[in-house]
């Protein structure tokens, strides 16, 4: 039951070939056996059966929402009312939020329900899930005859994770640099942050105001599009919230690229790049030409200007957000012999390595005497990346293709232990799309010599995620399927 | 540009954060890194370029001026580490 498709379980409950509750316990058993992988935070199981009770009621009726009876998982840094939620930080353990996000909101709305929290990077700051204060994900993908325990990606690695384990038929993520679509490339699953101002960010955990996004990582094309439906919409409670109506994505699926214009950015093509991934790529071109649409080269000249330029903007609006875990309010709280010492000593053992080290660059970057020659000159360039994108697209340009990302999937403790900079390269195909506002998907292509999923993005026009769920439902139908692992946990 | 230790020491107590003596140094190396990675911005000609405010365009919206909340004191004060009748305590900051 569990290994269904988020579309063939909802249609199933429709039919009534088993119940909500049935689906939810079933659920549940999945993920006590699979602890191994540390995907979850919190389990509620409880919730999950309470919700799956009442969306039996509705479906009995025939009175059942687009997502009613289906468990899904929801990244610990969306607030859920009555459930811890910690940003996977021990700065927040034990705080209890009074209240629930929009975007989770939506989801109950709609009749999902909640099998618990998903781990993920502390604070959404990394990209292997390894920065968590409760310890890393396992992926559930191994290299061909070897078990050494892979990262999933991040920051959303316990979403990824959770979904390609089958421990749920979708979960919610969130991308502020590439931490929807890297780790669903790590691990075979499909991943899109939408337009900035698709969802609301009301009552998510906030990194970096001006680029994060919420958004779905599931199994298909088309669970990820209802999903998004589900998930999207207007918000009075967030200002950047775009008042535009939601598509019904599902029905963009499997529409003709016949006339559509694909971009091939070369500047994506990097030194040292892996022939994997290059021929990866190619034959994503050579898939999108085979189904009708024509390919153009494109130029997007300040791309390699792009992951510099996050990391001054993304730090710098993360020094600000998270000065609000002061040891006061909620959270953690270490004494001090006064209360500068007391929001010194509580932030010093509250937040971990990582996010220590960015709140100090942000505060640098800050600073006086600094302010104009990084956050400004880095807000100047992020101008200069999106008119990069509008020029592509004014010219006719309906969507692009590139690699997700650099490799596939790496070791525990592999990488970025010395130098910080070695895992934000990870992001560099991906961060662009945060920079410029615009949506982009992650879709399973293919895998490597050692038997390890890889994704192609699209990036579209903003608000045209219609677009991206086409082209990537015709890079799912021509690309060799992507076999999940087996349970091995 | 580069940071020394006192530098280091500097941005930690603007971001009050404490740092251990021992973790200067690592700290500023780490640092550093970062901002000779984020050197390569200098090569870019921005002149005459606005710089981002808004990601897409759109006017800001406010809402209307009405009471929407309020009377939910035990709601926000039931996360504090420590609260008494509706205030949150801190340490005396007033001799």
């Amino acid at each position: 039951m569990t290994d269904l498709t988020l579309a063939d379980a909802r249609d199933a409950l429709v039919r009534k070939e088993f119940s909500a509750t049935e689906l939810a316990q079933a659920q549940i058993a999945a993920l006590e056996a699979a602890k191994k992988l540390n995907c979850f935070i919190v389990e509620t199981p409880d919730q999950a059966l309470a919700q799956a009770k009442a969306s039996d009621a509705k479906l009995a009726k025939g009175a059942g929402g687009p997502l009613e009876g289906i468990p899904l998982g929801i990244k610990d840094l969306y607030c859920t009312k009555g459930v811890q939620t910690t940003a996977a930080s021990h700065i927040l353990e034990g705080f209890i939020p009074p209240y629930e996000s929009t975007v989770t909101a939506n989801l109950w709305r709609d009749g999902a329900s909640m099998l618990g929290k998903l781990n993920l990077d502390e604070f959404a700051m990394g990209s292997s899930n390894e920065t968590s204060y409760f310890g890393p994900v396992i992926s559930p993908w191994r290299r061909d005859g070897d078990t050494t325990p892979l990262v999933p990606g991040g920051s959303s690695g316990g979403s990824a994770a959770a979904v390609a384990a089958r421990l749920c038929f979708g979960a919610t993520a969130t991308d502020t640099g590439g931490s929807i679509r890297q780790p669903a490339a790590f691990t075979g699953t499909v991943g899109i942050k939408p337009t900035y101002g698709r969802c609301s960010r009301w009552g998510v955990v906030a990194f970096a105001s001006s680029l994060d996004q919420a958004g779905p990582i599931a199994r298909t094309v088309r669970d990820a599009a209802i999903l998004l439906r589900s998930m999207a919409g207007h918000d009075s409670k967030d200002t950047t919230s775009v008042d535009l109506p939601v598509p019904d994505y599902e029905a963009a699926l499997g529409g003709s690229l016949k006339g559509k214009k694909i971009g091939i950015p070369k500047e994506y093509r990097l030194d040292g790049m892996s022939a994997e991934i290059e021929a990866l790529w190619q034959q994503g071109i050579a898939w999108l030409k085979d189904a009708g649409a024509e390919i153009v080269d494109i130029a997007l000249p300040h791309t390699k200007y792009a992951l510099a330029a996050y990391y001054i903007v993304a730090p710098a609006e993360a020094s600000s957000n998270l000065a609000r875990y002061d040891g006061v309010r909620y959270g953690l709280r270490v004494p001090g012999r006064d209360i500068a010492d007391m929001y010194e000593s509580t932030r010093a053992e509250g937040f971990g390595r990582e996010v220590r080290r960015r709140i100090m660059i942000g505060t640098y970057v800050l600073s006086a005497g600094y302010y104009d020659a990084y956050y400004v000159k880095a807000q100047k360039i992020r101008t200069l990346i999106k008119r990069d994108f509008e020029t592509a697209f004014e010219a006719g340009v309906d969507a692009i293709l590139t690699p997700t990302t650099p490799s596939a999937a790496f070791g525990i403790g592999e990488k970025g232990s010395a130098d910080p900079i070695e895992m934000y390269l990870n992001d560099v195909f991906t961060v662009t799309v945060n920079m410029a506002g615009l949506p982009g998907i992650s879709v399973p292509a293919g895998v490597s010599a050692q038997g390890l999923p890889l994704g192609l993005q699209l990036i579209g026009r903003a608000f045209d995620e219609e677009t991206l769920f086409s082209v990537a439902s015709v890079i799912e139908k021509a690309a060799p399927k992507v076999v999940l692992p087996t349970q091995w946990w | 540009m580069s940071v020394d230790q006192a530098t280091v020491r500097k941005i930690a107590h603007l971001a009050r954060i404490k740092v251990a003596d021992a973790d200067v140094e690592p700290l500023r190396g780490e640092l550093n890194a970062i901002l000779a990675f984020v050197e390569t911005l200098n090569e870019v000609d921005v002149t005459g370029i606005e710089p981002m405010t808004s990601v897409i365009p759109m006017a800001m919206r406010t809402r209307a001026d009405v009471v929407n909340d309020g009377n939910i004191a035990d709601l926000v004060t039931a996360n504090a580490p420590a609260a008494e009748d509706h205030f949150f305590t801190v340490p005396k900051v007033i001799e």
